[in-house]
């Protein structure tokens, strides 16, 4: 690694603790749900993290079915499984939260069905890689399902907030009831950049580990084929 | 154009005319399925007319795949899919031949299954039947479109037919939801599906053009 492959990795470093910090003992607690509306500096920033990563997908596989090169491939793969990972940590910090303050683990409403629904597709997406056999045939299988399941995002979101929504309304952002204490926001602006490094980092490690897999797989095809010469010069 | 979609078409009806297995199979699978719902939930006719669009779109999506995965499961064999690709043919115009068959597949049942869903469960549906056969067409294309896509791609996985309800089910949330919501709407449940019809149109629109562009690099050997 060069020197400068590690400011990545520093600042994610930096950046987790400070936010860490911040969410421990700089934003204030909530009034009436206590302590445990902490876990939406993590909550949000997840959800964050496998919206921007399935967009991640859906471009690189615009970028792989354009240009043909491998590395857009892997990065698409990279970012589809962190995208999935977050996702499931969004699934598992909803419901930790929703069963004190709402008294239900889950409930079927808008953005919970919707996050659902991308864990599937997204899901789909890791399962038909696992099962395609030859590199170039996987990388042009999920290249048009991370295209096509990704046009199918803002359709799925329609269908589900016209079939039901009751999740809170968001209450930062300027609209109406737009409450919340400068230090919390503060706090979830810091928790969101610190997410964002680290998704990029994940990214980058897991797209290279998955292109030096891709130069192993060559080095042992040059010598298996330079073997069989080998065995042919000595007859 | 129109002469590969029409030779590809006719194509696979002959096949279908000839053997009916890809009709048979989904017919009998629907009409397992409507059974099944009604041991398992056992409704009066008022449930069972509330509930029916479900029931219906459930039953047409399970026996939709049996049909969709026979397609390129039938061009595997014998090498025809690297025939169809050697053939000096717009890949486009032969996915518009495949998808408009599968549509016209799951047409077909959803029409002969209608009459045993209202036999079963006791609803009365006379009065609804044209727009009924709209929303089955419409939910069909929407359904198939993707459908035959996915197809294609899983046909060329170690999985096979066991990939294709994985991907094409939660890609179909949308289409499914619209199509129940508007079949309840002709059964007489809902009040307004004018977003319904909308939300089906628009996917039928976006997913016969995606589908039509990715079948291209999907078919690629």
């Amino acid at each position: 690694m060069k020197s400068r492959d590690y400011i990545l990795p520093a600042l994610v470093f930096v950046g987790m603790l400070v936010a860490l910090y911040m969410i421990g003992f700089y934003a204030p607690v909530e009034r009436e749900q206590g302590i445990v509306q902490k876990i939406f500096y993590f909550h949000v920033p997840c959800a964050w993290v496998s919206f921007m990563a399935f967009l991640v997908v859906f471009v690189f596989s615009i970028r792989y079915l354009i240009s043909r090169d491998k590395r857009w491939d892997n990065r698409a793969a990279a970012a589809a499984e962190v995208g999935v990972l977050f996702c499931t940590l969004v699934l598992i910090t909803g419901p930790i939260w929703a069963k004190p303050v709402w008294g239900i683990w889950w409930t079927w409403d808008a953005r919970l069905t919707l996050t659902l629904v991308l864990w599937l597709i997204y899901v789909a997406y890791l399962l038909l890689r696992h099962y395609v056999t030859g590199d170039e045939k996987r990388a042009t299988l999920s290249a048009i399902l991370g295209i096509v399941g990704f046009i199918d995002v803002p359709l799925v979101y329609f269908a589900i907030r016209w079939w039901r929504t009751q999740h809170p309304q968001p209450v930062f952002g300027g609209g109406a009831g737009s409450g919340m204490d400068p230090r919390m926001a503060a706090t979830l602006w810091v928790s969101l950049a610190a997410f964002t490094l680290m998704f990029a980092y994940f990214v980058r490690v897991r797209s290279r580990q998955l292109a030096l897999e891709d130069e192993i797989e060559q080095a042992h095809q040059l010598a298996d084929e330079a073997s069989v010469s080998m065995r042919g010069d000595l007859r | 154009m129109l002469r590969t979609i029409v030779t590809i078409l006719w194509k696979d009806l002959r096949i279908e005319l000839r053997t009916r297995d890809a009709l048979s199979a989904s017919f009998v699978f629907c009409v397992l399925v409507l059974v099944i719902f009604n041991f398992t939930l056992d409704l009066n006719a008022e449930e069972a007319r509330r509930l029916g669009g479900g029931f219906l779109w459930v039953s047409f999506a399970f026996g939709g795949i049996l049909s969709l995965n026979r397609s390129f499961a039938l061009e595997k064999a014998d090498g025809c899919s690297k025939s169809l690709m050697l053939a000096p043919a717009d890949r486009g115009a032969i996915y518009l031949g495949k998808f408009l068959a599968n549509v016209i597949f799951m047409l077909v049942t959803q029409v002969l299954i209608l009459p045993l869903f209202a036999i079963f469960f006791n609803v009365p549906i006379l009065p609804a039947i044209p727009l009924l056969v709209l929303i089955f067409l419409l939910g069909s294309i929407g359904f198939s479109s993707v459908g035959t896509l996915f197809s294609a791609m899983a046909a060329n996985t170690r999985m096979r037919e066991l990939l294709l309800p994985l991907l094409l089910l939660p890609v179909s949330i949308p289409v499914l939801l619209a199509a129940v919501k508007t079949t309840q709407y002709a059964l007489g449940v809902n009040e307004d599906a004018s977003d319904w019809f909308k939300l089906l149109i628009v996917y039928d629109v976006v997913f016969v053009t995606a589908s039509y562009l990715g079948f291209e690099y999907a078919m690629e050997e």
